[in-house]
């Protein structure tokens, strides 16, 4: 029992409400958000610590004992997802101050963003998987907010089909969830692991299983990624960032939960076709990712082949995998915001979307050059920056268990994003440059600062790699022995 | 009775998806409402329609009813009428702004 636990969603929560009323000082609004979200990071930090000494820590709401009530749960895999979302949107707030403009920003911008990340943390904590649906309605209906907010004609078109897609996904999760309390008559994370592992995992409830695994599908972009093109592509830069680094991978993180902890059993049927999937999302992102002619398009197609070499460690299952995965996870939340900022930024200097369009800016903007330089490196995964221990260590996976073509797929879909993201950097930043020194507009500095402050976070977490190795492998070891989480959670009788 | 139920949620998800798959935006909105009603009675029917008591400790004895699928359809039900009341003021402030309400018409980004 640990009250903290429930901080990263109610803190965010709280200010939110505590904002409606500042609607009209904007100045106060960004500070109590950014503190707001610093105040989390801390907090993520603090529980992280907690959880190597004390173990697995949970909470459950008004003192109902487990499988009963409404639980949190705190596990390393988690809270690491915690920490990097809570990063991220602090650093997408720093962006917005010089950038979304006061229009946005009296439309209760901040308050939406908070509550964005409320449900993005509510879902990672929660130990129950009907409060899972409820935290992704908070999360979901925050980001129909965002999408719609400036009113612009596509982004109401957008908005619509997103919100209509979302919709049928949640009514089919709750189809799921009506099947799966009818077969095992609970709906606490470990305890239905508990009777699954009893009972053995029936027809029935692979056939549930695979009811989750459409849904989660459809909120991470696995396969049925049609309407992320679309819906990212419209809203302001800081909402596409943030949307590119925390709403996939929400669904990336109740897949794994599901799927290592739930429905571990039959590995033969939805392992395969988690594996078959992933290898097909990374075959339609990278061709997307080659079609796209403008630089949205190339940066969503990255979003999709990302999540596509995620599930690849899923489908892969073992520890090393694992590892690989929560590295790659954090890694792609923090290199996918940074890679979205500086697309939108490439798109507000230029006035220009296409690829070709756009002509040596690296002459304008030198750091801003390099710093693209750096992201396309880190997402490619050259050696000292982030990606490459996720690579690694899932490539690692693949070779233990003999996937080959997992392998081969996952490593040249790193071959296809250094093509597309090299082919924006000869295209856009070298050459002739298209802008006079007159008519250069300056890169405001909060957008810079942000810039740097992720540069610096991916580097560091390359570098660092060592430094946060003791939490990702009690997060894969968690993952792949769901018996450590069952115990953590359902030992109360005492 | 359990039965009848299901045939029921059968016919609803049958008027949902025929609603869903038309062209205009309210047809699709009134069919996504629907949808969510046949899944909530789906989740007060697989909990099982059982006759008993109160479940509060100490009334009586014998059989009681499940209350969780009826705190989960609460719970989905105030879910829905919000995400329903945004939809149709998006899909009210949509038809203002693009000046159609056929689907259809929606389509991609060419025209910008």
């Amino acid at each position: 029992m640990n009250n903290i636990i429930v901080l990263p969603m109610i803190v965010p929560i709280i200010t939110a409400i505590f904002l409606v009323f500042l609607r009209d000082s904007i100045k106060l609004q960004r500070i109590v958000s950014l503190v707001t979200m610093i105040f989390v990071t801390a907090v993520s930090v603090a529980l992280l610590q907690l959880i190597q000494t004390e173990g697995i820590l949970r909470l459950d709401f008004s003192g109902w004992a487990p499988p009963f009530g409404i639980l949190f749960v705190a596990d390393s895999f988690a809270v690491l997802l915690v920490l990097t979302a809570s990063i991220v949107t602090a650093i997408c707030l720093i962006y917005a101050f010089s950038t979304i403009g006061p229009r946005h920003e009296r439309m209760f911008f901040y308050p939406f963003v908070l509550l964005l990340v409320a449900g993005v943390n509510g879902s990672f904590l929660t130990g129950d998987i009907f409060n899972l649906f409820v935290c992704f309605e908070v999360m979901l209906l925050a980001s129909f907010a965002l999408i719609a907010l400036g009113g612009e004609k596509f982004q109401l078109r957008e908005a619509l089909k997103y919100v209509l897609i979302n919709i049928v996904a949640s009514w089919m999760f709750l189809l799921a969830l009506a099947y799966l309390y009818g077969t095992i008559k609970t709906l606490n994370m470990a305890h239905i692991s508990q009777r699954v592992a009893e009972v053995g995992q029936e027809p029935i409830l692979t056939l549930v299983s695979l009811v989750f695994l459409i849904v989660f599908a459809l909120k991470a972009g696995l396969l049925l990624f049609f309407w992320l093109p679309g819906s990212y592509s419209v809203p302001p830069t800081a909402v596409q960032a943030l949307f590119a680094a925390l709403l996939t991978k929400v669904g990336i993180y109740a897949l794994f939960r599901t799927f290592t902890l739930m429905f571990p059993l039959n590995p033969e049927v939805t392992h395969t076709l988690i594996g078959v999937m992933a290898g097909l999302t990374i075959i339609a992102g990278c061709m997307g990712a080659l079609a796209g002619q403008d630089v949205r398009t190339i940066a969503t197609y990255n979003v999709v082949i990302g999540v596509g070499f995620i599930l690849l460690a899923l489908a892969i299952g073992t520890e090393q995998a694992m590892a690989g995965a929560v590295y790659y996870l954090i890694h792609d939340m923090l290199a996918k915001a940074l890679l979205f900022l500086i697309i939108g930024t490439m798109v507000l200097l230029t006035g220009e979307i296409v690829v070709k369009n756009m002509s040596g800016l690296i002459r304008n903007y030198p750091l801003f050059g390099w710093l693209y330089f750096i992201v396309m490196c880190a997402l490619v995964g050259i050696p000292p920056l982030s990606g490459f221990i996720g690579k690694v260590l899932i490539g690692q996976g693949a070779v233990e268990t003999g996937s080959y073509v997992l392998l081969a797929l996952g490593f040249g879909s790193s071959v296809i994003v250094l093509y597309s993201l090299l082919r924006i950097f000869l295209a856009s930043f070298f050459g002739e440059t298209s802008i006079s020194e007159e008519e250069k507009k300056p890169i405001p500095r909060g957008a810079m600062v942000s810039f740097v402050l992720f540069a610096l976070c991916i580097v560091g977490l390359g570098v660092g790699a060592e430094g946060i190795a003791v939490y990702v492998n009690d997060a894969a070891y968690t993952l792949v022995n769901p018996s450590v989480y069952v115990e953590a959670i359902l030992n109360t009788h005492e | 009775m359990e039965s009848l139920m299901i045939i029921l949620v059968g016919i609803l998800v049958a008027i949902a998806t025929y609603l869903i798959l038309s062209r205009s935006v309210f047809r699709v909105i009134m069919g996504t409402a629907i949808l969510s009603h046949a899944v909530h009675l789906l989740l007060l029917t697989v909990g099982g329609l059982k006759k008993g008591n109160v479940p509060i400790i100490g009334q009586a004895d014998g059989a009681f009813t499940d209350a969780l699928p009826q705190a989960l359809i609460l719970t989905a039900i105030v879910i829905s009428f919000a995400v329903t009341a945004f939809l149709l003021v998006l899909a009210y402030r949509m038809y203002l702004t693009n000046g159609t309400d056929d689907l259809s018409q929606l389509g991609g980004k060419s025209d910008e």
